[in-house]
């Protein structure tokens, strides 16, 4: 047993987080900020940070994850880090030649109360940006929120800093990307283009987090949003946020400063979150969705149609993060199975009262828990209590599934020990028509694998 | 030595790799580059800040403390008192391994423990939450040992943890819990924090348990973390030998183990950097003298056995030695065979950590590989040059601040386990006790040290020597590949291993034979990309 500490009576805890299903803010900043095109994270802070953000982004994408940090040693922490953040600019410009610099703070330089907004503008004024060059910042203690809220502050950032309103509007919609896989976002532009929707996807990894194998490293990849889609953002016709935690807030700060309406969905993770991607998205552009697109989604209700015995009841235990665990959740009930358990270390109470909502109407006896001690180490109790078909959840889950020999899907952040997240989608249509594969493995094989030798079934 | 590699001229190397840094950059780093010559040794700049702004290797002083030496043991329950990702990105990552001799024995490893600091916290203090989760740990696992990690804000905040610790270590009475205050801002590197965790281990584990150990030839085992079964290995063939190994610090220990440490006769250190300070206390406590060994390789495997054979100075065991290498060594020798003529003349670079840049040489040296540039991530001048440097060694501003222990002998316990003459006579045979020679003194003439190497220098290395394997970190490892030469992870081994001893040796062989070796690195460009300029590019794969 690789738990053999974890007991089955659930006892309340209010100082100790045990196995947490969340993680801090920077990382998901730095995440988002890779989603810029010619843009260099860089993690203010010292250097533990961001070495750690970069091997965890790194072990998720086997992919290279660059970031620079101000390195503080005691003195800064001190004495403000302002000086080690000048010298870093003024290094980063010279040395690796960024667009821009996209700058978030840390537990420590928050503690100490440096002012990004003051040293960027600093670091303009004393002529350390080169012309044509941009420094945005973020600020994301991680005593506060989780990396998806990290994620979201720092789109918020990008949207903020980089559009502006000509006051000429422009034919498009941007899609602010709530925290997902390059794949994701690479469907999204897909399912946009078969639309015929012009948009500004923003931040978008796709390009830069799965890039080719070409013999040569470039610092920079070709993917990312760029500079100028996004100062166009501010003169789109609409906003869609996907994700009310993860991507609204952007949507919120553009509709301030550029009067852009928007927009929340979910992030379109199984049939009736896409459907209500598309249904906005032909809406706002006023565009009839295409054939083809309607043979995607045929082509998931057959599935769901012909396998719904294997589907039928089956217990489900799910962790993650909010704008996933949504209309995943959404999904699984769909699918006519039963998510049992959800847990998110990820606080707030919009996030609550959206699932609640969601599990009320459709799952009312769902355990839920988000926030404080909303932890691995509580989902497993709860799993030991009252036993799963399915556990689905990022890589940790593996620890868990393997104690309770419950099957197991990898879904989320992050998945240290599988590839095809950054490849395949879980969005859209045939996103969801993958994942319902791979649920329809995950139990198939199971039943293949416990199935009595007479029972056992060469067509299923 | 000068190695049958072409190098190119050095010196115009070293200019290349600053020509884009701002001057004063420039001149910081042209100090941490230099060309070897292992006959005068010359000076290395290392365990100074890194330059903001700067991609580097580096971590921080909490993973060095609870990542590298406290997390291997794992009848500890580890709580960070800090917000939440400290603790998330430390836990499992670094693949201490471990064995449980039963299901019932404790096993915190797999577990993350934190406080999850919120704001409120850092506000008006964390101290009362962390009571209460050090208390909520007790009440779940009744743990022997929870130890308390500082990360970045709780120094800033003051939070007193060792108060903390002491007045629940009180409390229960039958829980020894204790605190480290080894903030992510200590020191430069993940060094300062091997030091910080070094002294709390002294100061509250070792000695605690007097009980005289069995054996014959005892020992403990120092900076050895059990990553990817190292220590398996290890414990492996002290065990043929007939060695009785004490206590490991840390790879597959126990709390009880390092109670009882003080008890064995010998410490041999692996990775010097990480737990000398350790030697060198126990030294002083309880005079055990400490001798630095190698298990990286097949060869350092046997030298390092004859020493501690020679050290026991007992013909038992030196016969016993003998056999063991006598026994293992056909097996080495028969891979090395095989693949020698795949590997031999090839070239490796390896930047990381503060031990492993040099242990891994002498495995390439044994494939006909030769190193041509080098580089530690948080090593100090000693790690490089030897620690004959270490009087000469600038105590600056960054490393005052990290505490030293003043140790004396203890009355009772103080029992030097050699005689001033014993280990003058050892030293005569060859054998050094408490000491290290240090990386460059191994290495060719010419060949290129660089001391926390940065992303750039590391692209500008590899553009101009074309090395044919690189060796660093998960960080690296990717950027390196893309360039299309594979990156030997030589913290977590790509999830390999082990590497120690004669079985760690033949993996290693064979994963460096399929890695150089490997066909994809000639699949990387489609064949249409290959028509119009052939140059340089496999012929097999040209289209007729
Ligand atoms: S929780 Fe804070 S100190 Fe820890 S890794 Fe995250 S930003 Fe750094
Ligand atoms: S071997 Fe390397 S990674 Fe391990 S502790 Fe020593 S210096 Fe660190």
């Amino acid at each position: 047993m690789l738990l053999r500490h974890t007991s089955k009576e659930v006892k309340e805890r209010e100082g100790l987080t045990i196995n947490p299903a969340k993680t801090c803010q920077p990382i998901g900043a730095m995440y988002a900020a890779l989603g810029i095109h010619g843009c260099l994270p860089h993690s203010h802070g010292s250097q533990g940070c961001c070495s750690y953000h970069r091997s965890t982004l790194t072990r998720h994408y086997k992919e290279p994850v660059m970031a620079a940090t101000s390195s503080f040693t005691e003195g800064a922490s001190v004495f403000g880090g302002q000086a080690n953040l000048l010298a870093a600019i003024e290094t980063i410009f010279s040395v690796y030649e960024p667009d821009i610099i996209a700058v978030h703070s840390t537990c420590l330089s928050e503690t100490i109360g440096d002012d990004l907004q003051q040293i960027t503008r600093k670091a303009k004024d004393d002529g350390k940006v080169p012309e044509g060059k941009y420094v945005i910042f973020a600020s994301t203690p991680s005593f506060i929120g989780s990396h998806v809220t990290g994620y979201a502050n720092m789109v918020t950032g990008i949207a903020t800093q980089f559009a502006v309103s000509t006051g000429v509007k422009k034919n498009q919609h941007n899609i602010i990307a709530g925290w997902m896989e390059p794949s994701d976002m690479r469907e999204i532009k897909r399912l946009s283009k078969e639309l015929g929707v012009k948009i500004v996807l923003f931040p978008d990894t796709s390009d830069v987090l799965d890039a080719p194998q070409t013999g040569k490293h470039v610092f920079y990849p070709k993917g990312g949003t760029t500079v100028a889609e996004l100062q166009s953002a501010g003169d789109s016709l609409s906003s869609l946020a996907l994700g009310s935690i993860s991507a609204e807030p952007a949507a919120i700060a553009l509709e301030k400063s550029c009067k852009v309406p928007f927009e929340t969905l979910d992030i379109p993770i199984g049939l009736t979150a896409t459907d209500r991607f598309i249904m906005a998205l032909s809406k706002v552009a006023g565009v009839a969705v295409p054939d083809e697109i309607t043979a995607e989604r045929g082509r998931l209700v057959d599935v769901m149609a012909d396998m719904e015995q294997y589907l039928y009841g089956k217990r489900v235990a799910l962790f993650g993060d909010p704008d996933q665990l949504i209309p995943l959740t959404e999904f699984l009930l769909d699918l006519n199975m039963k998510p049992v358990h959800i847990v998110s270390g990820t606080p707030g109470q919009r996030f609550e009262k959206q699932m609640r909502q969601l599990l009320d109407a459709r799952s009312p006896e769902t355990n839920f828990r988000n926030g404080l001690q909303a932890d691995m180490f509580l989902l497993h109790q709860w799993m030991k209590n009252e036993p799963v078909d399915l556990l689905i959840g990022n890589t940790y889950g593996k620890y868990m599934a393997r104690d309770e020999d419950v099957p197991f899907i990898r879904f989320g952040f992050p998945i240290l020990d599988r590839i095809g997240h950054s490849y395949f989608p879980n969005v859209g249509y045939s996103g969801s028509l993958r994942l319902l594969e791979k649920i329809l493995n995950a139990i198939m094989d199971r039943q293949d694998r416990d199935a009595l030798e007479e029972k056992f079934e060469l067509v299923m | 030595m000068e190695a049958n590699i072409h190098f190119p001229d050095p010196s115009k190397v070293r200019e290349e790799l600053i020509q884009k840094y701002p001057a004063k950059v420039a001149k910081k780093r042209a100090k941490s580059i230099i060309v070897n010559d292992p006959q005068l040794i010359p000076e290395v700049q290392a365990n100074v800040r890194t330059v903001p702004g700067i991609i580097t290797q580096r971590g921080c002083s909490y993973a060095g403390c609870k990542g590298v030496v406290l997390g291997p043991t794992r009848d500890i329950v580890n709580i960070v008192h800090g917000p939440i990702g400290c603790s998330f990105y430390a836990w499992l990552t670094r693949r201490n391994q471990t064995r449980t001799e039963s299901l019932m024995d404790a096993n915190y490893i797999p577990y993350c423990f934190s406080t999850d600091m919120q704001e409120e916290n850092v506000v008006f203090g964390g101290e009362k939450k962390l009571k209460v989760a050090i208390q909520e740990a007790y009440d779940l696992f009744h743990p022997k040992s929870i130890a308390i990690f500082s990360t970045c804000p709780v120094g800033l905040i003051g939070d007193d943890v060792h108060a903390a610790s002491k007045e629940m270590r009180e409390k229960f009475g039958d829980c020894n819990v204790f605190g480290f205050s080894c903030e992510g801002y200590r020191g430069v590197s993940q060094s300062a924090g091997h030091h910080i965790a070094n002294n709390g281990v002294f100061k509250h584990m070792v000695g605690r348990d007097n009980t005289p150990s069995v054996g014959k030839y005892k020992l403990n085992l120092l900076g050895e973390y059990n990553i990817g079964g190292d220590a398996f290995e290890i414990e492996r063939i002290f065990e043929k030998c007939g060695i009785t190994l004490v206590a490991s610090f840390s790879g597959n220990s126990t709390v009880s183990q390092i109670e009882n440490a003080h008890t064995a006769d010998l410490n041999v250190i692996l990775c010097h950097r990480s737990i000398n300070y350790m030697g060198d206390m126990m030294e002083t406590k309880y005079g055990i003298p400490w001798m630095k060994v190698n298990f990286v390789g097949a060869e350092s495997t046997a030298k390092s056995l004859r020493k501690i054979a020679e050290y026991f100075g007992d013909e038992e065991l030196k016969a016993r030695v003998e056999e063991v290498i006598a026994e293992e060594a056909p097996r080495v020798q028969a891979v090395i065979d095989e693949i020698m003529p795949r590997t031999k003349g090839k070239t490796a670079m390896l930047f990381v950590g503060g031990s492993r840049a040099h242990h891994y040489q002498d495995l390439f040296a044994e494939l006909g590989m030769t190193t041509v540039a080098a580089g530690y991530e948080f090593a100090h001048r000693d790690d490089y040059e030897g620690r004959h440097v270490l009087p000469s060694i600038k105590i600056d501003a960054d490393s005052k601040n990290i505490e030293e222990l003043k140790v004396v002998a203890d009355p009772e316990l103080y029992n030097p386990r050699k005689t001033e003459a014993e280990l003058e006579a050892l030293k005569e045979k060859g054998l050094e006790i408490n000491g290290y020679e240090g990386m460059m003194k191994q290495m060719t003439k010419k060949s290129l040290v660089v001391d926390d190497l940065s992303h750039y220098e590391s692209e500008k290395l590899i553009e101009i020597y074309k090395p044919d394997i690189f060796c660093a970190g998960i960080k690296e490892k990717y950027v390196v590949q893309k360039m299309g030469i594979p990156l030997k992870q030589l913290h977590s081994y790509d999830y390999g291993g082990p590497y120690t001893g004669f079985e760690g040796a033949v993996n290693f062989y064979k994963d460096i034979d399929r890695m150089v070796n490997n066909p994809v690195w000639k699949l990387i460009k489609a064949p249409w990309e290959k028509a119009g300029n052939g140059a340089g590019l496999s012929a097999s794969y040209v289209t007729q």
